[in-house]
């Protein structure tokens, strides 16, 4: 019963994770219909600079505000400079360019900080919380994880749900056209949507560096996981993003825990093969199906 | 004023719009007719921006706004209500009505305001307008152009697919705006009969190019014209 309370806890943190990355994902597709293959590198650059900002301050804080703002400009770089180029030619154009940048991030980033993994600190302790003498499987900083990723998925319904900039950002991905002919400055929703979407990928990046250590190519299995938990959600929904995340960091504690850690990448998989022969539009998802 | 002097539009070697010369005065309505492919709708997509004019110039109260940005030019006041209607389905009746506001920033009309002129809006303002009949979307699709007070006002086909009933209310709305508000209406229409029943004065277009320009009451009572372009 203990290993089960921890398996559920330490998935639930996890899964905020996953939640966060897919909350990337599908920031992006929503805006652009463009699969950012590139957000794993992107939020591999920007954890490394909050790291090397935390190396030379000291400070976590700083390293942490950092990566969230380097993320957000990161974003808006990309879109600006490279995707903007592609946004109205064929999907397979900018599916090819995110994974060129891709490429080029790991490999220049390879370059400036090295091949080898360093480990990179967490905002709080990592011990487990004790209750009645038992030590969890879920400590501050699971806690902090779950809290920031519950404020970043709330501040982005109330966003998009309560404020003119959100609605503006909705309309601009639903029908751009008609948007564009209500006045909205569609490609500079564009561009905040890309921004917003990395500076969540990096929020993702630091939470997740403690426990998957920070090299070039450190962050692609989660990438993978939170591609498939982002279709899980139905790669329309934010919200169904974060139930994904979680539903899917859950799925994989109990896998590691009761069947072997080796087994995860694989159960992901299985999962993702799944959901699109069951619910090809997503288990959470109400849209139908996207006339093209 | 919109002013419109010899416009013309190509798709690659197509000649969609050829050097079309038109005047809507504030407080009027002019009929755009003319059968498919006349050149109608490249018009409309040319005036606001969405379609890029080879020559010609549009002018908006003296001022050249031909080369400006699609959202500038609606800025400046046209609201364009395009073919097809083009209400925001995933989103609710309101949330499209305050969008078609929202460039206006405090000077907007209400939504209110509009469900005074469309009542069966206000019933639906909070369902997705996925859920609204073809003449609700109509009337949205109308009211979230009108939401930003624009001073001109470009409708592209607004009877199509209407019971004739709903596009008898519709087309009387449309002059009653012009005359209430001093809009300047240019019309776009299939539908010849209705569209001059409303409009001050009628163009029509043959292969992008003018080929009558006169008040409305001459044009319908013009019988050559009226079988060679018009169909009634």
């Amino acid at each position: 019963m203990t290993k089960f309370i921890d398996l559920t806890l330490n998935g639930i943190s996890t899964g905020a994770i996953y939640a966060a990355v897919a909350l990337a994902l599908v920031l992006i597709w929503r805006a652009t219909r463009i699969l950012n293959f590139a957000q794993g590198a992107m939020l591999m650059v920007t954890t490394f600079i909050a790291s090397g900002v935390i190396d030379d301050t000291g400070s976590y804080w700083l390293g942490f505000a950092i990566a969230l703002l380097s993320g957000l400009i990161l974003g808006a770089v990309v879109e600006r400079v490279l995707i903007r180029r592609v946004e109205s030619a064929p999907p397979l154009n900018a599916v090819i360019v995110a994974l060129g940048l891709y490429t080029l991030l790991v490999a220049v980033a390879g370059m400036i900080w090295g091949n080898s993994p360093r480990s990179f600190p967490s905002a709080f302790s990592i011990r487990g919380f004790k209750v009645g003498g038992t030590r969890l499987l879920f400590s501050p900083n699971d806690l902090f994880i779950v809290l920031v990723v519950i404020a970043v998925a709330l501040g982005l319904a109330v966003l998009f749900r309560a404020t003119s900039l959100g609605l503006q950002m909705r309309a601009a991905a639903f029908q751009p056209e008609i948007a564009q002919l209500l006045g909205v400055r569609v490609r500079r929703m564009f561009t905040l949507g890309w921004a917003l979407a990395a500076l969540v990928g990096a929020l993702a990046g630091v939470l997740v560096a403690p426990s998957v250590f920070l090299g070039p190519n450190n962050f692609d299995p989660i990438l993978i996981i939170g591609f498939v938990a982002a279709v899980m959600g139905g790669l329309e929904s934010p919200p169904g993003a974060v139930v994904g995340g979680v539903v899917l960091g859950l799925a994989l504690s109990y896998v590691s825990g009761y069947e072997g850690s080796a087994l995860v990448p694989l159960a992901a998989l299985a999962i993702l093969v799944l959901v699109l022969l069951v619910r090809p539009t997503g288990l959470f998802s109400a849209t139908r199906e996207r006339r093209v | 004023m919109l002013t419109v002097e010899g416009l013309t539009t190509d798709y690659g070697p197509v000649r969609a719009v050829d050097r079309v010369s038109l005047e809507v005065p504030d407080g009027s309505v002019t009929a755009v007719l003319g059968a498919n492919g006349a050149g109608k709708t490249s018009l409309l997509r040319t005036i606001t921006g969405l379609v890029r004019a080879t020559a010609g110039s549009v002018k908006l109260d003296g001022e050249d706004i031909t080369r400006l940005a699609v959202e500038q030019i609606v800025r400046r006041g046209v609201a364009h209500v395009p073919e097809g209607r083009g209400v925001i389905t995933e989103l609710t009746v309101e949330e499209n009505l305050r969008l078609g506001g929202l460039w206006r920033r405090g000077g907007a009309a209400r939504p209110e305001e509009i469900y005074e002129l469309f009542p069966r809006l206000e019933e639906r303002r909070s369902q997705l307008a996925s859920r609204l009949s073809g003449g609700e979307r109509q009337m949205l699709s109308i009211g979230r152009a009108l939401a930003g007070r624009p001073g001109v006002l470009l409708l592209d086909e607004p009877s199509l697919g209407l019971a004739p009933l709903l596009v008898a209310q519709i087309m009387g709305l449309v002059r009653t705006l012009a005359e209430t508000r001093g809009l300047a209406v240019l019309l776009v229409e299939q539908n010849a009969r209705s569209a001059l029943s409303v409009a001050h004065r009628g163009i029509v277009l043959n292969l992008g190019r003018v080929v009558a320009d006169q008040p409305s009451a001459q044009l319908a009572s013009d019988e050559r014209l009226r079988h060679a372009y018009l169909g009634f």
